[in-house]
């Protein structure tokens, strides 16, 4: 039941975009339609399912204060945690890498359509701030963390998909001269940012 | 010598990284409520970018191509535990720091400071380099202050803790302080700023 109300919480109360503004650059650069959008989505949603547990083992067995107790008494007391941020990172980059090549040489037909957004991901903001919010929250187990990234992929899948629709549309309408193009996309975010609002009343 | 002045100068107005290139805007935005958090963020982020520009400048013709975007990835995320321990050692700066959470982290995957090392750092010399992410972090940190400015004021009726409208019986616009407005206040920087400088103009 908590992992149920963890996952429609991170899609919608928590959402990733509306909530946190993570991942706004490639949200804005790569929702002009629909078919880039989905790609992008779920190249999102599965680097983040994979990445964010990840991290939460190398947080609880490496990084946290105490965590090295598994090595020995004399190592209670080290505290890593200030290295936390070039691991996550390391961890994404290396990872994006890895699946790149993975997808480029036994799945070409899922590379051509995919690939080129995977190097775009290692420097998605929603990603690394992912792994952030997992260290802050403190997490009980690996369930847990698995779940919130699924929730938090899955948010920001809805979001860019949204907005790619509405901005399809948006491009046969009459809009000021100045804010054309980036300016009321900004307005449109903002607009559908108050709408995801309603589900903060939500107590889950 | 012009052209150390166009370098300094056009990252400010005319390719101002938020406002024309569109960059950056991940880990910004959350942190405009209160003038005094987005001063803060605005220097890191302006000596996250200079130091990291400066440095991966000075090692361009050592990076193999290939694995390029790691190398630049563990050059600002050193620069960002720097700055990240800095703001932790100070008592003054530590609560700010607390209040910044996440963000001060994410400055690493902040596409500005990638952009810049990407356009200009990996091909050209050290001092301009190091000028330009400066002078792109100053750009960045300027419409970080605009919005700050306009949220404290009108949210909270205050300037940096300080009540100004507040004192004057205005009664604080809650909508200000929440998520949205902070992209909306953004789009009408742009729209200002696209109607000013009619080149800049999406067709």
């Amino acid at each position: 039941m908590e992992y149920i109300s963890l996952f429609v919480k991170s899609i919608f109360v928590d959402n990733m975009i509306f909530a946190y503004f993570l991942g706004m650059c490639s949200y804005l650069a790569v929702s002009k339609n629909v078919k880039t959008a989905n790609g992008l989505g779920l190249a999102v949603i599965f680097v983040l399912a994979c990445t964010l547990p990840l991290n939460y083992l190398l947080n609880t067995y490496v990084l946290k204060p105490g965590a090295l107790a598994w090595l020995g008494p004399k190592f209670a007391e080290v505290d890593l945690s200030f290295l936390s941020f070039i691991i996550f990172i390391a961890v994404i980059a290396a990872f994006t890498q890895l699946v790149e090549m993975i997808v480029e040489k036994f799945l070409p037909s899922l590379y051509s359509s995919l690939g080129i957004y995977l190097p775009l991901i290692a420097v998605n903001c929603a990603i690394l701030g992912g792994s952030l919010f997992m260290q802050q929250r403190d997490f009980v187990n690996v369930g847990e963390s698995a779940v919130y990234a699924l929730g938090s992929g899955l948010g920001w899948y809805l979001a860019i998909v949204a907005l790619a629709a509405i901005r399809e549309k948006m491009s046969y309408s009459n809009v000021p001269a100045g804010l054309k193009g980036i300016g009321i996309t900004f307005i449109t975010v903002g607009l559908m940012g108050i709408a995801f609002m309603a589900f903060m009343g939500i107590a889950l | 010598m012009g052209k150390m002045k166009d370098t300094v100068l056009k990252p400010i107005f005319k390719g101002n990284p938020i406002t024309v290139l569109v960059l950056g805007i991940c880990s910004s935005l959350a942190v405009t409520v209160e003038l005094k958090g987005a001063l803060v963020m605005a220097l890191s982020v302006t000596i996250v970018t200079g130091l990291s520009s400066l440095v991966c400048s000075l090692i361009r013709k050592t990076i193999p191509n290939r694995v390029r975007i790691i190398i630049q990835l563990v050059v600002v995320a050193l620069m960002v535990i720097l700055v990240d321990q800095f703001l932790k050692a100070f008592e003054a700066t530590y609560a700010i720091d607390k209040q910044l959470s996440v963000y001060i982290g994410l400055i690493i995957t902040n596409c500005m400071v990638m952009g810049r090392i990407e356009a200009f750092a990996l091909g050209n010399k050290p001092v301009p380099s190091l000028l330009d992410g400066l002078a792109n972090g100053l750009g960045y940190g300027m419409i970080l202050v605009i919005v700050a400015f306009v949220r404290e004021l009108l949210g909270s009726g205050t300037l940096f803790g300080y009540p100004v409208l507040s004192a004057l019986g205005y009664v604080n616009n809650g909508l200000v302080i929440l998520p949205p407005m902070a992209l909306i206040i953004l789009g009408c920087i742009i729209w200002v700023h696209r109607s000013i400088d009619k080149d800049l103009q999406e067709k």
